[in-house]
């Protein structure tokens, strides 16, 4: 049809009446209003009219061979599905069932004989705004629809992209367990992990102001910079700084992310927990002690980078600890009744569990049991770490492929960082990332990471600053231990750490000579070595059981502030 | 029964206003068709149809009551009632009264087409 939907003027109007004269002054009538009739006989030339014109409104009467208007009125009705035709029976009957049963059929008024003009000319224009309304209406639903749909393909699309630099990390380790929306990353919130080269892992947990989009974007960059700067060996404290700067750059004023960093090193059981913002954490302790891990500082992104602070909680923890660290979901998770779930009930859950490896299927039976609505789990991200005896994963994080063969394999560095750099600069990332070039070395980082790692803080704890390693075994030591770290490093004065680094290949893979030469005063390494087999001073040997282990060879010079390490290496 | 005139001038005044030209072939179509419709009424009694004699007056009413004979198309109500009530002889009444009717209506409007 030329015109289906006319605003306003000329419409088609179906006159199906088996009385010829009704149906002549119904024309007429009709005409006169500026309208176009098309005239039918019966009920079946009537539904053959409609399909053929595609009238706008209808006027059926009742009672008529063939087919009588009722069973025209369905037909006509099916036929239109979705559009508004109005159907109006003509009739004479004032019975009131059988005015009923005509609306049930699919007829929207009546028009009683004999016609009246005005009230015929009102009602089609009455129903002309009806069908213009119900037009409109199903224009916009379509277009809302529509929309809808579009926004649901980007999104899904957008989580791709999002996953793909997010990934699951290390989500998957045996000690982790965790509750995550597939689509939280649309709710704001994020999860990851990522193993260390060195061992251990780093977990971040956060949740942006704000939802959907704008969100998920500042997401990204978080994904990218935590799995990026934890691989290549930066430590928390780098990592956070790098996050919060990048925040604070992008996102707008008002928009930030509560998080909480965590550092696990399983080798010497230790935590370093971050809390910006996020509600408490809890470390439950294998005798049944609990340990709150409060916000201590502003979210990321809020703060410039001169008035961030890095500040971790160092916690020396036991295997069999479990950290426990959630969003707001838990808290703030309701119920039908619109109470929350609360601290309270939090720690009311958190004094039943009778071992620290409950607490996680403890947590997330309460609060699914508490708020019913499935809404909730959307809104909930939540993990719990279990510290462990040993470094079960130390094979390297996703993403870490096996370069080309071609490389450096025969070369000398040397790397010198002296005062202020020492206390500013974590050094490590760079030097492994020299090793790195070495074709084959790459699946050797944790290793490589390891040494490197462990002469460094050697000469620099215990060599320069000359920390007492004994302090660490005690929990009120560990503390001073640090404060006492970061007010010496501040005072380095004339002090320096040289590091010469060497590789040349060999036939089925290479050797690393590591030398690293402290301005230190040295030490008695004769005295120490013979303690190595003490397992009471885990703290105490300087790491150098590790050194020993992973190292061909490892010799001290001087007065015991120059150490070399031979680290041959093979492809298989 | 209260009395209802043949022919209701007012209703054919706007009638004649609005069919303009076509007034006379209204007429004639009507005259036309209620022959009929007054032959199907027989056919029917004759029949002992009492369902399609119902139907039959029931359309003779309206069209009767549009083109503006009321007392007419009261005459059909009562046949179209006794007809779905199954009453034989009230309806044989009614179709007697209906072709009466019809005689004084179409004398009218052959005057009313004459002049």
């Amino acid at each position: 049809m030329d015109d289906a939907f006319p605003e306003q003027g000329s419409l088609r109007i179906l006159i199906a009446d088996d009385s010829d004269t009704d149906r002549l002054i119904l024309s007429k009538l009709v005409e006169r209003q500026g309208h176009k009739p098309i005239g039918a006989a019966d009920g079946d030339e009537a539904v053959a009219l409609f399909c053929k014109h595609d009238p706008h409104i209808v006027l059926l009467d009742l009672i008529m061979p063939r087919m009588d208007g009722m069973e025209a009125a369905r037909q006509i009705k099916m036929l239109a599905g979705e559009n508004l035709v109005p159907v109006i029976f003509l009739t004479s009957i004032s019975d009131a069932r059988t005015l009923a049963k005509c609306l049930e059929s699919g007829g929207d008024d009546f028009l009683s004989k004999p016609y009246n003009r005005v009230i015929l000319e009102a009602k089609i224009n009455a129903f002309n705004r009806m069908r213009l309304m119900h037009r409109t209406l199903t224009q916009q639903r379509d277009l809302i629809r529509n929309r809808n749909r579009k926004l649901l393909q980007e999104q899904e699309v957008a989580k791709r992209v999002f996953d793909n630099v997010a990934h699951t990390g290390s989500l998957n380790a045996e000690n982790l367990r965790y509750h995550a929306s597939p689509l939280s990353i649309f709710n704001g919130d994020v999860l990851f992990a990522c193993r260390r080269p060195s061992g251990g892992m780093h977990i971040l947990v956060g949740d942006f102001t704000g939802h959907g989009l704008p969100a998920a974007i500042g997401a990204m960059p978080v994904a990218e910079i935590f799995y990026g700067m934890t691989s290549k060996g930066f430590g928390c404290e780098d990592v956070l700084r790098e996050i919060n700067q990048k925040l604070k750059r992008i996102l707008p004023v008002g928009m930030f992310c509560c998080a909480a960093f965590i550092q696990a090193d399983f080798s010497i059981n230790q935590l370093r927990v971050w809390n910006g913002g996020l509600p408490n954490g809890y470390l439950i302790r294998g005798d049944g002690r609990r340990e709150v891990l409060r916000s201590r500082h502003l979210p990321l992104g809020v703060l410039s980078p001169e008035r961030f602070s890095v500040d971790a909680e160092v916690i020396s923890t036991d295997p069999g600890d479990v950290l426990l660290v959630a969003t707001d979901g838990i808290v703030e998770a309701e119920n039908a009744e619109g109470d929350m779930f609360g601290e309270e009930r939090l720690l009311a859950t958190l004094d039943s569990v009778m071992a620290p490896r409950q607490v996680f299927d403890a947590v997330m039976g309460a609060v699914g049991r508490f708020a019913s609505d499935l809404r909730t789990q959307d809104d909930l991200t939540v993990f719990a770490l279990e510290m462990t005896e040993t470094d079960e994963s130390s094979e390297m994080s996703a993403g870490l492929t096996l370069s080309a063969v071609s490389g450096a394999t025969e070369w000398l560095c040397h790397y010198e960082l002296s005062d202020q750099t020492l206390g500013q600069f974590n050094p490590l990332p760079l030097l492994l990332h020299i090793c790195m070039e070495v074709p084959g070395l790459r699946h050797r980082s944790g290793e490589v990471h390891t040494l490197l790692s462990e002469l460094y803080t050697n000469a620099l704890e215990h060599g320069i600053l000359k920390l007492p390693s004994e302090w660490k075994n005690t929990p009120e030591g560990f503390g001073r231990y640090y404060a006492e770290r970061a007010r010496r490093l501040e005072r380095i004065r004339g002090q320096s750490i040289r590091f010469t680094l060497r590789h040349s290949p060999s036939r089925d893979g290479g050797r690393l000579v590591i030398e690293c030469h402290d301005t230190g005063e040295g030490f008695d390494y004769q005295a120490v070595l013979q303690h190595d087999h003490d397992p009471q001073c885990r703290y105490a040997g300087r790491g150098l059981v590790l050194l020993r282990q992973l190292s061909h060879s490892l010799t001290f010079h001087g007065n015991g502030n120059r150490v070399e390490v031979v680290y041959d290496w093979s492809f298989t | 029964m209260t009395e209802r005139p043949h022919l209701d001038e007012e209703a054919l005044a706007e009638l004649k206003e609005v069919m303009e030209d076509e007034f006379n072939i209204l007429i004639e179509t009507y005259l036309q068709d209620s022959q009929d419709r007054i032959a199907a009424l027989q056919h029917a009694l004759v029949a002992g149809d009492t369902e399609s004699f119902a139907k039959s007056a029931h359309s003779f009413k309206g069209s009767s009551v549009n083109i503006g004979a009321p007392q007419l198309g009261a005459f059909c109500l009562d046949a179209e009632t006794a007809g779905r009530d199954g009453r034989l002889e009230d309806a044989s009444i009614a179709l007697e009264q209906i072709v009466v009717e019809f005689q004084n209506v179409r004398v009218l409007f052959q005057q009313l087409l004459n002049s």
